[in-house]
């Protein structure tokens, strides 16, 4: 692959950054345990989401068609379910979005330090 | 989610050339003097624009507007309603189920047909690009790149669908009118193809309808541009006027896209200008002490304010998943920052979206939803506000381009 990483640690947790040439980047949350527990993404195009969720792909798909179907309009995408959330927004030239599992969250991390 | 080593190998999209920069330039900051909210009725850079339900009659907060599209260099020509008015892309985009005029279609260098694929949040867009003369209100533009809208003509390669949010092909418009910041929808990225592994391309040529699609180049003038950028008058922007909505809810609002910014008697600039990271299109919000930096777009496609914040979501199951819906209205306050040094605080107010929905309304001034790191100043925004968008690489008056003013 082509990119620079950039590791930096907290208490609990480690966050990869990894910058593609172009200027997206993409940050991984590592638990001490060796678990990615989280991922954010911030580029000119939305990742291939495919890629990034991994074996959590279908679980998203799926939960994003379903809220596809109810009601009409373009709005940020917001999936919330017990084992996986995924939220993204922006528009063409500007995407940020961010994952994470709940379940792994290492204790006393709040979703709000993933950014 | 995945082992770690397997992320590492991960392929992103493409480019965000603007990172976490806030922009140039010092500046002072603007008054509090709220600008005037005039309808321009009449001209020939006027077109009526509506908050209606669009065709399918089921969108809240979305703005419509009619454009004729024809034949290059010919009379042979189409006018197709309910098409959405966009400030958050860029570019002419209409669904090849209403249009019933066979366009050119542009060609790559061997011949082959070019094809996009436009990743929006909720969805991409896929199909033909193909020429057409544009006219909106008295305005025309010659033989431009649109995109048309078909799942069928040619089959979306993997790189396409795994973007994003699946697509449902519920557009609820005709089509999209792209009128935001920029001149074409992708800009210099798009000159060559990006080989870096998993880099996003979107424009592609299709050997056949059911030939495997391979990412090409597309020079600026190729690629699906802004309609306003190529008139031959009024070009250097435009400005969305609605009136407020009176009581938070009305069945419908009607008012005026204005083209041209200070090029008529009409058109005269008001109001504060935000300049835009020429990059991301972005500007910077302050809210709730946090400070969204290069995170925040005005977007008349967004239906909704979308932003960070505690208040109750509906749901994931409910009607409105992703929408706030609180016991009783918030009324909040947020300050915008443009790259250009200006500042200026925005009051508005999130209603119960669930209630809001129940009723016969589309037009509803306080309609808002979860957006994690950022600020979506979607339609309601546009209510009761002149909004301005100068188009990057061309003069406007009040500052350097591209801006958002109001």
């Amino acid at each position: 692959m082509r990119g620079t990483l950039r590791t930096t640690a907290a208490t609990s947790y480690s966050v990869h950054e990894i910058q593609s040439p172009a200027g997206a980047v993409v940050r991984e949350y590592v638990s001490f345990a060796g678990k990615v527990f989280a991922i954010t993404w911030q580029g000119r195009w939305p990742p291939d989401m495919r890629q990034l969720l991994g074996n959590y792909f279908d679980q998203y798909a799926q939960a994003a068609k379903a809220q596809g179907r109810v009601g009409t309009g373009r709005r940020p995408l917001e999936i919330e379910q017990p084992g996986l959330v995924v939220q993204m927004g922006g528009h063409p030239r500007s995407f940020r979005g961010r994952a994470y599992v709940p379940d792994l969250l290492p204790s006393g991390v709040a979703a709000e330090a993933i950014q | 989610m995945k082992d770690p080593k397997k992320l590492l190998i991960l392929i992103f999209a493409v480019g965000l050339a603007c990172g976490f920069s806030t922009g140039c330039g010092g500046g002072s900051s603007s008054s509090g003097s709220t600008p005037a909210n005039t309808i321009t009725s009449t001209g020939a850079n006027v077109a009526s624009i509506s908050v209606n339900g669009g065709p399918a009659g089921n969108y809240p907060d979305a703005s419509f507007t009619t454009v004729t599209v024809c034949v290059p260099g010919t009379s042979t020509c189409q006018t197709i309603d309910g098409i959405l008015v966009d400030t958050g892309s860029s570019g002419l985009r209409i669904l090849s189920s209403v249009l019933t005029l066979s366009l050119p279609q542009q060609k790559a260098s061997d011949g082959n047909p070019v094809v996009e694929c436009l990743p929006f949040v909720s969805g991409y867009t896929w199909g033909p690009v193909q020429m057409a003369d544009v006219e909106i209100a008295s305005e025309k533009a010659s033989s431009l790149p649109i995109q048309v809208l078909s799942d069928s003509d040619f089959v979306a390669p993997a790189s396409c669908t795994s973007r994003g949010m699946p697509s449902d092909g519920n557009l609820g418009a005709n089509g999209i009118l792209g009128v935001g910041l920029f001149a074409q929808d992708c800009g210099s990225y798009c000159e060559q193809v990006q080989t870096a592994a998993g880099d996003f391309n979107p424009y592609y040529e299709c050997a056949s309808s059911t030939a495997t699609c391979q990412a090409v180049g597309e020079s600026l003038a190729q690629q699906v541009q802004n309609p306003v950028a190529l008139f031959s008058t009024d070009h250097n922007g435009v400005i969305l006027e609605f009136p407020a909505v009176s009581g938070g809810e009305e069945a419908s609002v009607s008012g005026s896209l204005v083209f041209g910014i200070g090029t008529q008697s009409n058109n005269a600039l008001s109001g504060t200008v935000y300049a835009a990271d020429p990059a991301t299109g972005n500007f910077s919000t302050t809210y709730n002490g946090t400070a969204y930096s290069d995170a925040s777009f005005i977007d008349s496609g967004s239906n909704g304010y979308f932003f960070p914040s505690t208040i109750t979501q509906c749901g994931s199951t409910s009607n409105a998943p992703g929408f706030y819906c609180p016991s009783s209205t918030q009324n909040l306050s947020a300050t915008n920052q443009g790259a250009n040094g200006t500042s200026g605080t925005v009051d508005f107010s999130i209603a119960n979206a669930l209630t809001l929905s129940g009723s016969d309304d589309f037009a509803l001034s306080n309609l808002g939803g979860t957006f994690s790191g950022g600020f979506d100043w979607g339609l309601p925004f546009f209510f009761g506000r002149n909004v301005y968008v100068a188009i990057e690489g061309q003069g406007a008056p009040g500052g350097t381009v591209p801006y958002w003013a109001y």
